[in-house]
C-alpha cells in the first residue's frame, strides 16, 4: 500500500464550513493585513520589531515542521538560522549577486546541513537526538571564527541591505518590512499546504507512532530527512532575512541562547500549528523586551517566570488556547483536524 | 523623520513646527534630546548574559550625572541617561540604538558597548547623523576611519596601543624575549595580538607559542598546560577575569616561571588577584591609565575621594572598588566635559567638541590626557605600565603614547 | 611517555567535573524522565550559598554541609512548586520549564551575588604528588575519589535501600508504585532532593577551580549533557564513563592533533559521541527503548 493511500485513511474530518470562508481564513487574512499595515502605522523603531517578528515566524514554521509535526526534538536550530544568515551575507558581500538571490542560497545552505544533521536522526531518538543538534549548535559559531576570511570571524560583517527602489515611494525599513512579509507569505502557504497534505500526515504518522506509521508505508528515513532539510530550510531563510534586516552578521548574534528561545518560543506559541510560529515569534521578540523594562536588573527573573507561567496556563500554546476559545465562541468541539494537537515528543522508556 | 502620511497630517505638522520654530526666535538648529533643563543621553549595556560583569560601568556612569545633576546639571540642564539591556547581542544592540533615537529621542548615544555591538549600530548613527560617543571597547577600529564614521568615537586606550605598550616595555627590559600568547578567541584577544605581533615585527622578539579559548570553555587548563611546556619565558595573557584566574593557576601550578603579562581587562586585583590568592600574582605587568580604587597611593587623592563618596551615595549596591564602575565615572566625566564645551544645544556642535578635547580628567592617571582633533578620533593614548608587588600594583616608570 | 600519562591524567580530572554534573542530570531523567536544564544553576546557586557563609565566617566544611543541606531544599522544593503543577504534560513542556528555571536563577543569582568573579577554596590541599615522574595535583585525585565514592553511594541507595527502591519504582512506572503503596509524590521530591545535592557538590568541587560567577555552570552543564548523552542518560556509571571520556579526548586531541587547535577542540568529543550514538543509539550504558506497537 502506497504511503499515499495510507495516509489517506487517516484523513481528518472535513470541516463543516466550506462554502463560506471560515473564521480561520478569515483570521489569518486579517492578520496579513495587520502585518501589511505596520508599516504605515508605527515609527522605524516598532516596524522593526514586527518585522523581526516576520523573521522568527518564518524560522519557526520551521522547528515547528520539525519537532511540532515530525516529533523530532531540535536543541540546534538557531545553527540553521546562523548558516542562513551567513549564506547570504556572503552571497551579498563576496558574490556579485543581487540581494535576493541570497534566499534560495541560503534555503540551499541551511536545507543540505539539515539533511546531514538529519542523517543521525535514523538511528537517533530523543533526548539522545538532542544532543546531536545541540552539537551543531556549537560547532557553527566556531566554524565561522575559523573561517574568518570568509566570514568576517569574530568581529563580523557588515553587509549592504536591500534598499527600496525608488518608485515605490517607500522608507528603507518598510520597504524590508514588506520584503520579508512577502517572502513569509508563500513560505507559510507552503507550510500550511504541506501539513495538511502527504507530507504533513506522514510526518505525523512518524510522530505518534514510528512503528505504525513505518508498517502503513510511510518512508522513515525520506521523512525525517525531508522533516529536518524542510525545518532548517526554513531557518536559513528566516536567518537571510534578518542579515537583510540588520545589514550585520557576527557569531554574537547566534548563540545557544538563540536556539534555546527558539525551542521555548515554538512551544509557547503552540506546536503542530501553524499560527503557533506567528505567536511563538511575538513571544520571542516582545516578552524579552518587556521583561528588561519592568527592571533591568531583573529581566530575566521576570522572563523566566513567564515562560514557566505559560507552560502552566497554556499547555497547547498560545495557538491551543486560541482554538480552545475559537470552539467556544462557535459552540463546536474542537476538531483534531488539520492540525496537530500538541504532541507529546516521548522518551520512551524500557517498558519491561 | 517625516512618515510617507496623509498630506493634510503633514500640514498640520508643518504648520506646528513653523509656529514653534517662530515662538522660541531661535536661531541656532537644536537636535531632539536636548532642551532648556534636560539633555537625554542613551546607552545599551549587557545587563544580562555572559557578559553581565560589564554592567556595573553603567552604575559608574550614573553615579557621575548623579553627582552632576545635585550640582545643578550641565549649563542648568539635568542629565537623563536611558539604557536598555542587549545582552551583548548585535541585533538587540541594533533595536536599543533605534529605540533611543527614535522613541526616546536621545540626544546623543554614549558608551555603547562591546565591538561588535557597536559595529552593529556605527552605520545606522552615522546615518541619521548621531553622536556615538565614547564608546566602550578597545578595538582599533573605532578611531581608525573618522571619515567614514565622524560620528563614532572611542575613548578608552584601544588595544592595539596596549600591545604596543606592552611591546616596548619587552623591547627594554626584555629584547629577545620568547613569548608565549594566551588570547580570548573574539575581537578583543585577536585585536591585541594582532597589535603586538605587529609591534615585535623587526625585533628579537618572537611568539613561539599560541593557545586560544572560547568564553563558553568552563576551563583553560589544557591551554595552560600546552604554554607551560612550550618553552618560552614570556607569557603574553589577552584575557577575561575569570580566565585570568585559571591563567594565573595554571602557571603557579606548572612551575613555569615567565614574565607574566597580563592585559588590562584581566588586571583586577579584586576579580582576579584576590581568588586566586595575592602571591602566585607577584611579578605580572601590565598597564593601565586610571587609578586604581585599591591602591593605597590615592586613597587621599581627591578625585578618588569624591568618586568614593558619589558611589556610596548613589550607586550603593556596586563596590567602589569595582574598576567597571570607575571606568564608567572617567567616561562619563569626559562627556560631561564634552557638553559643557559644546557651544549650539546641537548634535554637530557635540561632535565638534567632541573632535577638540584637551582634557585632564582627575580620575585618570597623572599623565594621561584625553585629546583629540579632526583626524584623532582616539581620545585617550597613553597608558602606564605597572607591576604587582604581591600586595598591590605598582606604577612602572614606563607610559607609552601610542605612535600613529 | 610521561606527556601521555599527565595528558590522561588532567583529562580524567577535568572529565571528573562533568561527571559530578552529569550525574545528577542522570538522576534527574531516570526518575522523573525529565532533562533538568537548570540542574547547574541549581548548583551554581548552592555554591553560592556556600560561599556567602564563608563570607561570613563559617569554616568550609561547614559552609559546604549547610549549603548541600540547601540544595536538598531546594531540589524538593523545585519539583513541588514547580515542576509538579505540570508533571502530567510531557517530557518537552518540562523541559521548556526547566529552561525558564535555568534563566529565572542565573538572572536571580546575579542580582543577589552580582556576576563578579570570586574564588572559592578547595576542599583539597594544594599539593601535587609525584607518581614516576608524572605530576597529579591532590585536588583532581581527590575529585575523582569524590566521584566513585558517590556513584558507589548512588548505587547502594538505588539497589539497596527502600528509598531507592521506591524511586526506581517511580520511574519505571508511577502507577503500579502507586498502587503499591508508594507515596510518588514524596519519593520524585527526595529524587530531585538527592539530583540538586549531587549538582551542588559538583559546584564546590568546580568553582575552586574556574571560580564562582552566576555563569560558572553554564558552558560545564553542556558539557554533562553530553556526558550523560554518551553514557546513556539513565545510568550513573554511563555518566562517570561519560564525563571521563569527554575529559580524556579531549585533552588527548588538543595535545597531540594539532590542525584542531583549540577553538574546534569542541569537535573533538561531540565527534566521539556522535560515532557511539550511531552504533549504540541509546549511550554506552543505556537502556533501549523497546518499542511496542
Amino acid at each position: 500500500m502506497s504511503a499515499r493511500a495510507a495516509t489517506a485513511s487517516v484523513s481528518p474530518p472535513k470541516r463543516r464550513a466550506r462554502r463560506r470562508p471560515s473564521a480561520r481564513a478569515l483570521a489569518w487574512a486579517a492578520c496579513l493585513c495587520a502585518f501589511a499595515a505596520v508599516p504605515f502605522l508605527f515609527d522605524p523603531y516598532r516596524v522593526g520589531q514586527f518585522t523581526l517578528v516576520v523573521i522568527y515566524a518564518v524560522a519557526l514554521l520551521g522547528l515547528n515542521l520539525l519537532l511540532g509535526y515530525g516529533g523530532q526534538i531540535s536543541l540546534g536550530h538557531g545553527a540553521f538560522f546562523a548558516i542562513g544568515a551567513y549564506a547570504a551575507a556572503i552571497t551579498i558581500d563576496r558574490t556579485g549577486l543581487p540581494a535576493l538571490a541570497a534566499l534560495p542560497l541560503a534555503a540551499l545552505a541551511s536545507g543540505l546541513a539539515g539533511a546531514l544533521v538529519g542523517l543521525p536522526a535514523l538511528r537517533i531518538r530523543g533526548i539522545y537526538l538532542a544532543l546531536v543538534t545541540l552539537s551543531v549548535a556549537l560547532v557553527v559559531p566556531q566554524l565561522v571564527k575559523r573561517f574568518d576570511e570568509l566570514t568576517g570571524g569574530a568581529q563580523g560583517m557588515q553587509v549592504a541591505q536591500p534598499a527600496a527602489p525608488a518608485w515605490l515611494g517607500l522608507e528603507d525599513d518598510q520597504f524590508l518590512h514588506l520584503l520579508c512579509l512577502a517572502v513569509a507569505l508563500p513560505l507559510f502557504a507552503l507550510a500550511a499546504n504541506l501539513v495538511r497534505g502527504g507530507v504533513g500526515r506522514a510526518l505525523l504518522a512518524v510522530r505518534e507512532n514510528e512503528l505504525a506509521a513505518v508498517a502503513m508505508g510511510v518512508d522513515l528515513a525520506r521523512y525525517k530527512t525531508v522533516a529536518f532539510a524542510l525545518g532548517a530550510a526554513y531557518a536559513g531563510v528566516g536567518g537571510a532575512l534578518f542579515t537583510f534586516v540588520n545589514g550585520f552578521v557576527a557569531p554574537e548574534s547566534f548563540t545557544l541562547a538563540l536556539s534555546f528561545g527558539f525551542l521555548a518560543a515554538v512551544v509557547v506559541g503552540g506546536l503542530g500549528t501553524i499560527a503557533g510560529a506567528v505567536f511563538g515569534a511575538l513571544f520571542l521578540e516582545f516578552v524579552p523586551v518587556y521583561a528588561s523594562d519592568v527592571n533591568e536588573a531583573l529581566g530575566g527573573v521576570i522572563y523566566g517566570a513567564v515562560l514557566i507561567a505559560c507552560m502552566y496556563v497554556l499547555p497547547d500554546g498560545i495557538a491551543g488556547l486560541g482554538r480552545r476559545i475559537g470552539s467556544r465562541l462557535h459552540g463546536r468541539r474542537a476538531t483534531a483536524g488539520s492540525d496537530a494537537a500538541a504532541p507529546q515528543v516521548q522518551t520512551k522508556r524500557e517498558e519491561e | 523623520m517625516k512618515r510617507p502620511r496623509h498630506f493634510l497630517y503633514a500640514l498640520v505638522v508643518a504648520l506646528v513646527v513653523a509656529l514653534t520654530a517662530a515662538a522660541c526666535g531661535r536661531e541656532e538648529e537644536t537636535s531632539p534630546g536636548i532642551s532648556d533643563n534636560e539633555i537625554k543621553i542613551g546607552g545599551s549595556y549587557p545587563f544580562s548574559g555572559p557578559a553581565s560583569a560589564y554592567r556595573t560601568i553603567a552604575d559608574g556612569v550614573r553615579a557621575y550625572f548623579a553627582k552632576v545633576n545635585a550640582e545643578g546639571g550641565v549649563d542648568g540642564r539635568r542629565i537623563r541617561f536611558i539604557t536598555y539591556d542587549d545582552a551583548y547581542e548585535p541585533q538587540r544592540a541594533l533595536q536599543n540604538a533605534r529605540r533611543l533615537i527614535e522613541r526616546d529621542r536621545v540626544f546623543a548615544l554614549f558608551n555603547t558597548l562591546g565591538t561588535a555591538n557597536n559595529v552593529a549600530i556605527w552605520d545606522y548613527t552615522n546615518r541619521e547623523k548621531v553622536p556615538q560617543l565614547f564608546v566602550a571597547t578597545g578595538a582599533s577600529i573605532f578611531g581608525a576611519d573618522p571619515d567614514k564614521h565622524p560620528y563614532t568615537m572611542g575613548w578608552q586606550p584601544d588595544y592595539v596601543t596596549e600591545s604596543q605598550a606592552y611591546a616596548e616595555y619587552l623591547k627594554r627590559t626584555k629584547p629577545r624575549a620568547r613569548v608565549a600568547v594566551l588570547y580570548q578567541n573574539d575581537e578583543f584577544g585577536k585585536n591585541l595580538l594582532g597589535g603586538f605581533e605587529r609591534a615585535i615585527r623587526g625585533s628579537g622578539i618572537r611568539i613561539v607559542a599560541r593557545e586560544s579559548y572560547e568564553v563558553t570553555d568552563p576551563s583553560i587548563a589544557t591551554q595552560m598546560r600546552r604554554l607551560a611546556t612550550s618553552g618560552a619565558d614570556t607569557f603574553l595573557d589577552i584575557t577575561t577575569p575569570r580566565f585570568s584566574a585559571q591563567a594565573i593557576v595554571g602557571v603557579a601550578r606548572s612551575g613555569w616561571r615567565p614574565l607574566h603579562i597580563l592585559n588590562s581587562v584581566g588586571a583586577s586585583k579584586r576579580l582576579v588577584f584576590q581568588p586566586v590568592g595575592l602571591k602566585p600574582a607577584t611579578g605580572i605587568v601590565s598597564a593601565a591609565y586610571f587609578k586604581d580604587p585599591e591602591d593605597p597611593q590615592w586613597a587621599n587623592d581627591a578625585a578618588m575621594r569624591e568618586y568614593k563618596a558619589a558611589m556610596r551615595r548613589y550607586a550603593p549596591r556596586t563596590d567602589p572598588n569595582d574598576t567597571f564602575a570607575t571606568y564608567g565615572w572617567a567616561v562619563a566625566q569626559t562627556l560631561v566635559e564634552t557638553l559643557k564645551k559644546m557651544e549650539d544645544p546641537n548634535r554637530d556642535s557635540l561632535m565638534d567638541a567632541a573632535r577638540s578635547l584637551d582634557l585632564e580628567i582627575p580620575i585618570l592617571l597623572p599623565g594621561v590626557r584625553v585629546k583629540t582633533s579632526e583626524s584623532d578620533y582616539y581620545p585617550i593614548e597613553t597608558v602606564q605600565l605597572m607591576r604587582f608587588d604581591g600586595q598591590r600594583w605598582r606604577l612602572l616608570d614606563l607610559r607609552y603614547t601610542a605612535r600613529r | 611517555m610521561e606527556r601521555l600519562a599527565q595528558t590522561i591524567v588532567d583529562g580524567i580530572a577535568d572529565g571528573s567535573l562533568y561527571a559530578a554534573l552529569a550525574l545528577a542530570l542522570v538522576l534527574i531523567f531516570r526518575t522523573t524522565g525529565v532533562v533538568n536544564f537548570a540542574q547547574g544553576e541549581m548548583a551554581m546557586v548552592s555554591t553560592f550559598v556556600a560561599w556567602s557563609l564563608l563570607e561570613a565566617g563559617l569554616p568550609l566544611g561547614a559552609a559546604i554541609a549547610v549549603a548541600l543541606a540547601f540544595a536538598f531544599v531546594l531540589g524538593m522544593a523545585v519539583e513541588r512548586i514547580v515542576i509538579r503543577p505540570v508533571e502530567g504534560r510531557g517530557p518537552l513542556t518540562l523541559a521548556i520549564v526547566t529552561l525558564g528555571l535555568y534563566i529565572l536563577l542565573n538572572s536571580a543569582a546575579g542580582w543577589i551575588w552580582g556576576f563578579n568573579n570570586r574564588g572559592f577554596p578547595s576542599v583539597f590541599p594544594s599539593d601535587s604528588l609525584s607518581v614516576g615522574g608524572v605530576d597529579i595535583a591532590v585536588e583532581s585525585l581527590g575529585i575523582v575519589v569524590v566521584l566513585l565514592v558517590v556513584v558507589a553511594a548512588l548505587f547502594l541507595l538505588l539497589e539497596r535501600t527502600r528509598i531507592g527502591l521506591a524511586l526506581r519504582a517511580v520511574s519505571t512506572n508511577p502507577e503500579s508504585a502507586r498502587l503499591c503503596g508508594i507515596s510518588v509524590g514524596r519519593t520524585l521530591m527526595v529524587g530531585w532532593g538527592l539530583a540538586s545535592v549531587l549538582g551542588a557538590l559538583a559546584g564546590v568541587l568546580i568553582a575552586p577551580r574556574i571560580f564562582l560567577d552566576p555563569n560558572l555552570m553554564g558552558g560545564v552543564l553542556i558539557y554533562a549533557f553530553a556526558a550523560a548523552t554518551l553514557g546513556g542518560f539513565d545510568s550513573p556509571v554511563g555518566a562517570v564513563i561519560g564525563g571521563w571520556a569527554i575529559g580524556l579526548s579531549e585533552a588527548l586531541a588538543s595535545t597531540y592533533v594539532d590542525f584542531i587547535g583549540s577553538d574546534l577542540e569542541i569537535l573533538v568529543p561531540l565527534t566521539v559521541i556522535l560515532v557511539v550514538l550511531l552504533v549504540r543509539p541509546a549511550g554506552l550504558f543505556g537502556r533501549r527503548e523497546v518499542v511496542r506497537a
